[in-house]
């Protein structure tokens, strides 16, 4: 699929053509097809409300949208902020080549979770309430002011990459106000990803003590930094494999480390918390919550640490299972800290919730609708590429072929 | 000043007056399964007998008291807190504690994002899943009565006693003597619960076999999040102001990245 879009630069004036691509691929087929049916299910969801789409109810008024959606989407989506500060505010250049890709999913991975609250709010036409109506009092008021602002500061950024091939006019002046961006764009996420763990520090004594504790929000925090580098690794796999670009090993190795130093933190405080509040014996309980709990620390942190200071991180393949094993971990700890931390409390008069189907097709159509959205910005920007300043001038081709990122 | 209800478990006869009455004054919608069922029933449900057009129902208990078998009728609806966790878990403003006693919400101000739903210590909000456009649900303690100088609905027409409005405090009193008197457990459950309600409970048979959330914190719940939302202000200044320092110092004599 090409398209050619010729935009008038001045009125009359000469004209100027941008080239559009996007290659439909089986791969891309199913996300479309994913795309569609979860779009039919929103439709169904508008029209006829919650009850007719989701398997909610009054004992369990968040599930897998909530879960899923926002608090782990945020979390995936924190490789953009640590990238941000590692590479910007800290200028370990070395890193620069994939730091537009992790801003990109940030991004994307933003607007999945504004998309995804949308779609979960009751009443999602009162989305604004809260700029006007203050409800200070409230972790989520901090919660939702960080996420939108977030959002938009991240769509600024974008811009500053975008207008390098359209409406290049506003390129200088996005590219002066990008270390305001970058600073806001780094306090924010850093507010917000504790705060989505301080959500639940107000369910007192409903959320199993393995989980809750009063260093939810440093805990959310360092694993939304820690999974940044495990998210990289397997966004740029798969993007190596669909784009054909490859990430020198040394710079993945290098963030991996530094990921892995965030663990080694998260380790420390994790087993402070279970010493201070005394919770070893729930830990070594071994039933489903310690289970969880076990699982979730062994395979999600301290495998990866061993794999990051040794020398298997020096291989691909290693590479590879730290994400895997950092993403699932983080995967399982937002899963355990709502399902299997509040599951007791929650089931102990009969209660219960198993996800409907319609509500993992709405999940995984997101999902599916930001990798296509990634695809098509990574092959018609400058996103991959990385190095220099692709100047306006030198992304016009005129032989009609678009190579300028694809290598 | 504040005012509060007294419900005393033991003078209850589930007659359901007060269920009738709430639905009368409330104008809420009649249910044809909810109208067939029985206190028992409601007892055994995950909910209590709680639903959106259900802001308040009897649940009955057997249970065993001085080697005789008792049936014990409990009054379950919102508990309205002294300092409630729904009001402070909403971002929009939606709720909000009068100070006359009730808790209420106000649909119009709603997001729906149901914060306040996860936090109630006594989960008795519900939300009406099967509407397109739903809204939380629950006791508003009739709120315009009780500012007209009225008791509320259900008070009005219980015919045993059983509830009783009044002035919070003097109603605590009044509890505290009758435990005395009667020979109850030592407990006003409310008194302290979640720092304080203004629906009091007090009970011979055991509040644990009636399904009341006797470990409930006696905290008020926004105390748990309160020192950390004024902290976040000052921590994001802070964070931002050093952040720049370290860009400024890091970026100084380096050719700008884009």
């Amino acid at each position: 699929m090409e398209l050619v879009t010729t935009i008038l630069s001045k009125a009359g004036a000469k004209k100027s053509t941008v080239k559009w691509k996007f290659k439909m691929t089986p791969m891309r087929w199913v996300f479309t097809g994913i795309a569609a049916a979860a779009i039919a299910v929103i439709l169904v969801r508008f029209v006829l409300g919650l009850g007719a789409t989701t398997n909610l109810n009054d004992q369990w008024p968040w599930g897998l949208w909530i879960s899923f959606d926002v608090l782990l989407g945020v979390a995936l989506a924190g490789g953009g902020y640590g990238t941000a500060l590692i590479v910007y505010v800290l200028r370990r250049d070395k890193f620069y080549p994939i730091a537009r890709s992790a801003m990109l999913t940030s991004l994307l991975g933003y607007i999945v979770v504004v998309l995804g609250l949308l779609i979960e709010v009751g009443q999602w036409f009162n989305f604004w309430r809260p700029y006007v109506s203050w409800g200070h009092a409230s972790v989520l008021f901090e919660v939702f002011w960080c996420i939108s602002c977030y959002t938009v500061i991240q769509i600024l950024e974008f811009c500053e990459v975008g207008t390098e091939k359209v409406f290049k006019g506003a390129h200088k002046y996005l590219k002066k106000a990008m270390p305001v961006m970058l600073i806001i764009g780094i306090t924010l996420p850093t507010l917000h990803q504790s705060s989505l763990g301080q959500l639940f520090y107000l369910m007192v004594g409903k959320v199993n003590p393995l989980w809750w504790t009063a260093f939810l929000p440093v805990f959310f925090l360092l694993s939304s930094f820690f999974v940044g580098a495990g998210m990289i690794v397997i966004e740029s796999t798969l993007a190596g494999k669909a784009l054909n670009h490859k990430v020198e090993i040394p710079v993945l190795r290098g963030l991996v480390k530094i990921s892995a130093g965030a663990m080694i933190l998260y380790m420390m405080l994790k087993i402070t918390d279970m010493v201070v509040r005394g919770t070893f014996a729930n830990a070594f309980a071994f039933d489903l919550p310690s289970i969880m709990f076990l699982s979730e620390l062994t395979f999600g942190v301290i495998i990866p640490i061993i794999i990051a200071f040794s020398s298997l991180s020096s291989t691909r393949k290693g590479l590879i299972w730290f994400g895997i094993l950092t993403v699932s971990g983080v995967v399982m700890n937002r899963f355990d800290v709502l399902f299997t931390g509040m599951g007791k409390y929650l089931n102990q008069y009969g209660g219960s919730y198993v996800p409907a189907v319609s509500e993992f097709v709405v999940s995984l159509g997101l999902v599916s609708i930001a990798c296509l959205a990634y695809l098509f910005l990574a092959e018609n920007f400058n996103i991959l590429g990385g190095h220099g300043s692709e100047h306006a001038d030198d992304i016009e081709i005129k032989d009609g072929k678009y190579a300028s990122t694809a290598k | 000043m504040a005012k509060g209800v007294l419900v005393d478990i033991p003078k209850c006869i589930g007659c359901e007056s007060c269920s009738v009455a709430c639905k009368l004054w409330n104008e809420l919608e009649w249910d044809e399964q909810e109208k067939c069922k029985t206190a028992e029933d409601r007892a055994k449900e995950p909910n209590n007998g709680l639903w959106p057009e259900e802001w308040t129902s009897i649940n009955r208990f057997d249970l065993e008291k001085d080697g005789e078998s008792v049936a014990r009728y409990v009054k379950t609806q919102c508990m309205h807190c002294e300092d409630p966790a729904c009001v402070s878990s909403c971002f929009s403003k939606a709720f909000q504690k009068l100070p006359e006693g009730p808790v209420i919400y106000d649909q119009s101000l709603c997001v729906g994002c149901r914060y306040c739903m996860m936090a109630c210590p006594f989960d008795v909000l519900r939300y009406e899943w099967k509407k397109a456009i739903p809204g939380v649900r629950k006791c508003q303690m009739c709120a315009t009565r009780v500012a007209n100088n009225q008791e509320t609905a259900c008070t009005s027409v219980c015919p045993t006693g059983a509830i009783t409005f009044g002035e919070r405090e003097e109603l605590l009193a009044e509890a505290k003597k009758r435990i005395k008197e009667n020979g109850y457990v030592d407990r006003v459950f409310g008194e302290k619960e979640a720092g304080g309600t203004s629906w009091l409970y007090i009970s011979d048979t055991p509040f644990e076999k009636m399904r009341f959330r006797t470990d409930v914190t006696t905290q008020p719940l926004p105390s748990y999040t309160e020192g950390y939302m004024k902290a976040t202000p000052f921590v994001g200044v802070g964070w931002a102001a050093i952040l720049a320092g370290l860009y400024v110092y890091n970026n100084k004599g380096k050719e700008p990245l884009d």
